[in-house]
C-alpha cells in the first residue's frame, strides 16, 4: 500500500492505528531475528504514539488533518538521538545512553505524526562501508536479498529494513562519506543525501562535523522525497544549518525531465568497476535519454583520483576530535574509579571502542599533530576547495552528474573479510567526492545482475535536491 | 613515512587509547598502507589555494545573547553512576 493511501485510511479509521502498530512491531521483531536491522525496537514509544493518534482521531482533533506522516513507521539510524530510547551510534562506549532530548529531525517527524519504531544498526559511529565494523557486542545486518552478503554501510540496518518491510515505512539515515547511497544501492532502495546544512544536525551523534548529513531512504522515490520535505529546513540550534526556504520535494516528481542535461563522469567507468555494474548504469542513462534528458561525457579528475585521500584525512581528523569526549564520566560506558585521570580515560576508551574506531582515531590524531598537520589535514582541505571548484564548473553545464554508486555488486561477508582497511576505504570511490563537497546525491535502483541489485548515483549542485528527484523519478517502480 | 612502533604508541598515548600488543601488531602495517596512500595528496598543486573548512559558505552564526533554560542538574547527572553531592565524580587528578 502506498503511503498516501495508508494515511488516508488511518484518517478515516479504515485501519486501526494501534492494531497496525502492534503488527508492525511484531514484524520488525521477526525480521530482526535473522537480519539484525535494529539495535533497539522502540515498542513502548511506538505504541504510545499510536495511542496518542487514536485519541486525537477520536476527539476529531483538527491538527490531525494535515499531518504528513500520520501513523507511518519511521526507523531511525542509531546515531540520531531519540529521547528516552537508547541511542549508541552502534558503539559499546555509548551503550545504555538514553538521550534527554530529541534530535531536530525527530521533533519534526513526531510533529507530523510519524511513529518511531526503532534504532537501526550501523558501523560503529559510521566508520565503514559494509556495516561489518559494528561496535563490540553488536550484530551485523544482513542483505535482504542474500543473507550471505553485506547490506552496505554505514546505514546498513536502515537500507535493509527499507527493502524488507512490507508495511508503510521510511528510514532516516546519515551519510558522512557515502553511508546513505551505498547501502541503498546494495539493498535496492532509493537513498537521498541532501546538501550539507540542508537538514539540521542537532541531536546527531557526530562523526565529522563538516561532512555529516542526515538523509532519507525509501522503497519508492515518493517516500524518500516525502520524508526529506519533513526533515529539511533551518534550525537555529545548528550553527551550520542553511537558512533557506523549505521545499516541497514531492512536487518535483511530477515534472518532465525533457531537456535536462546529465554529465556522465568519465573517470567513474572502466578500471576497477565490475562489468555488470557498468552495463546496468549505462542502461539507466539510456532510460533518462529515452525520457528526453541529454547525456554527455564529462571528465572530473580530482574527485575520483584524490577524493578518497582527502575524505579519509578530513573524516578521520574530525572523528578523532569528536570521539575525544567519550571518556566514561558523564554518560555511556564506565569503569571503576580506581586509577588516575589519564589511566581511567585510556582504559574506558581502550576497552569499549572497536578496531575501526581506534584506527580512525589514530589516523586523525596523526594527521592533526604538529609537523604533519599541513601535509595531511590542511592539504586535504585545500584539495577539497579544488574539488568544489571542479564540480561547480561542471554544474554550469549540467543539471546532474552520474556514475555507478558502488563499483561492485554487494559482496559476500567472506570476501569482505579478506580486504585490508585500505582496500575497504577504496569502495567509497564514487561517493567521497559529493560527500566531501557537501553536494546532494541520490541512489536510484537501475537493475539486477546475477539476482543482485545495481544502483546509479545522481549528483547535484548545492541545494538542487529537487532536480535529482525529478530525474530519479524515471526509476520509480523498478525495484518492486 | 616511517610508521614504527614508537610513532604508533606515541599517537595512541595522545589519543588516550590503550592498545594491546596484538592491536599494535595488527594496526602498524594497516596504518602504514593507509598513510602511504594518503600521501598522494602531495601530487596536487595547491599553491595559493585556501582550505575549505566547510563545504558550503557559511557566515558567522551567532545566537542571541539571552538567558535560556538549560538542562537541570538532576537530568545532567542522571546518565552516570559516578556522581556525588550533585557533581560528577571523576578519577583522581593527582
Amino acid at each position: 500500500m502506498r503511503i498516501k493511501e495508508f494515511i488516508s485510511k488511518i484518517k478515516n479509521q479504515g485501519i486501526d492505528i494501534i492494531e497496525h502498530t502492534e503488527k508492525v512491531i511484531e514484524e520488525c521483531k521477526e525480521i530482526n531475528k535473522d537480519h539484525n536491522y535494529f539495535n533497539v525496537i522502540s515498542e513502548d514509544l511506538a505504541l504510545e504514539q499510536a495511542n496518542e493518534i487514536k485519541k486525537q482521531l477520536k476527539n476529531k482533533d483538527k491538527r490531525i488533518k494535515n499531518k504528513k506522516l500520520l501513523g507511518v513507521a519511521i526507523s531511525v539510524k542509531d546515531s540520531i538521538c531519540v529521547k528516552g530510547i537508547e541511542s549508541s551510534a552502534g558503539s559499546k562506549i555509548l551503550q545504555g545512553y538514553k538521550p534527554l532530548f530529541d534530535a531536530f529531525v525527530i521533533q519534526r517527524i513526531k510533529e507530523e505524526g510519524g511513529v518511531i519504531i526503532g534504532k537501526t544498526s550501523q558501523d560503529e559511529f559510521g566508520f565503514g562501508s559494509f556495516s561489518v565494523n559494528v561496535g563490540i557486542g553488536f550484530k551485523i545486518p544482513k542483505n535482504p536479498i542474500d543473507k550471505e552478503r553485506s547490506c552496505g554501510g554505514s546505514s546498513g540496518g536502515a537500507a535493509g529494513i527499507t527493502k524488507k518491510a512490507d508495511f508503510p515505512h521510511i528510514a532516516l539515515g546519515e551519510s558522512t562519506g557515502g553511508s546513505i547511497a551505498e547501502p541503498a544501492s546494495f539493498c535496492d532502495v532509493f537513498g537521498l543525501c541532501p546538501t550539507y546544512g540542508r537538514v539540521s544536525r542537532y541531536g546527531l551523534i557526530d562523526f565529522g562535523n563538516s561532512l555529516d548529513k542526515i538523509g532519507t531512504l525509501g522503497r519508492t522515490i515518493e517516500d524518500t522525497a516525502l520524508l526529506m520535505s519533513v526533515i529539511s529546513g533551518y534550525d537555529k540550534e545548528d550553527s551550520t544549518s542553511l537558512n533557506v526556504e523549505n521545499e516541497n520535494y514531492q512536487s518535483y516528481l511530477k515534472k518532465s525531465i525533457k531537456g535536462m542535461r546529465v554529465g556522465v563522469i568519465k573517470e567513474a567507468f572502466g578500471n576497477g568497476v565490475q562489468r555488470e555494474v557498468e552495463k546496468n548504469v549505462y542502461n539507466g542513462i539510456g532510460e533518462l535519454e529515452e525520457e528526453g534528458a541529454e547525456a554527455e561525457e564529462i571528465s572530473l579528475e580530482l574527485p575520483i583520483k584524490y577524493g578518497i585521500a582527502s575524505y579519509y584525512m578530513i573524516g578521520a581528523s574530525e572523528a578523532s576530535t569528536n570521539l575525544a569526549k567519550y571518556c566514561g564520566m558523564r554518560y555511556g560506558a564506565t569503569e571503576k574509579l580506581e586509577c588516575s585521570f589519564n589511566e581511567y580515560f585510556t582504559k574506558v576508551r581502550g576497552n569499549n571502542l572497536g578496531d575501526e574506531a581506534k584506527r580512525r582515531i589514530i589516523l586523525g590524531t596523526f594527521a592533526r599533530m604538529s609537523g604533519h598537520r599541513d601535509a595531511y589535514y590542511i592539504k586535504a582541505m585545500k584539495v577539497r576547495t579544488l574539488m568544489i571548484q571542479e564540480y561547480k564548473k561542471a554544474f554550469k553545464k549540467f543539471d546532474a552528474l552520474v556514475s555507478p554508486t558502488v563499483p561492485i555488486l554487494p559482496p559476500k561477508f567472506s570476501e569482505i573479510e579478506k580486504l585490508t582497511p585500505m582496500q575497504n576505504y577504496l569502495m567509497d570511490v564514487m561517493l567521497v567526492g559529493p560527500n566531501v563537497c557537501g553536494l546532494p546525491h541520490l541512489n536510484v535502483p537501475v537493475g539486477y545482475e546475477k539476482n543482485l541489485p545495481v544502483g546509479m548515483l545522481l549528483i547535484g549542485d548545492h541545494l538542487q535536491e529537487g532536480k535529482l528527484l525529478q530525474l530519479g523519478r524515471v526509476f520509480e517502480g523498478k525495484n518492486i | 613515512m616511517q610508521v614504527d612502533r614508537k610513532l604508533l604508541e606515541h599517537v595512541a598515548e595522545i589519543a588516550r587509547l590503550k592498545l594491546s600488543e596484538e592491536e599494535i601488531k595488527k594496526f602498524m602495517p594497516q596504518l602504514k598502507e593507509a598513510l602511504e596512500f594518503f600521501s598522494q595528496l602531495k601530487e596536487v598543486n595547491t599553491d595559493n589555494v585556501k582550505p575549505s573548512f566547510q563545504p558550503v559558505e557559511l557566515k558567522n552564526a551567532m545566537r542571541e545573547d539571552k538567558e535560556m533554560e538549560c538542562l537541570s542538574q538532576d537530568d545532567a547527572l542522571s546518565l552516570t553512576e559516578h556522581k556525588k553531592d550533585g557533581y560528577f565524580k571523576g578519577p583522581r587528578a593527582v
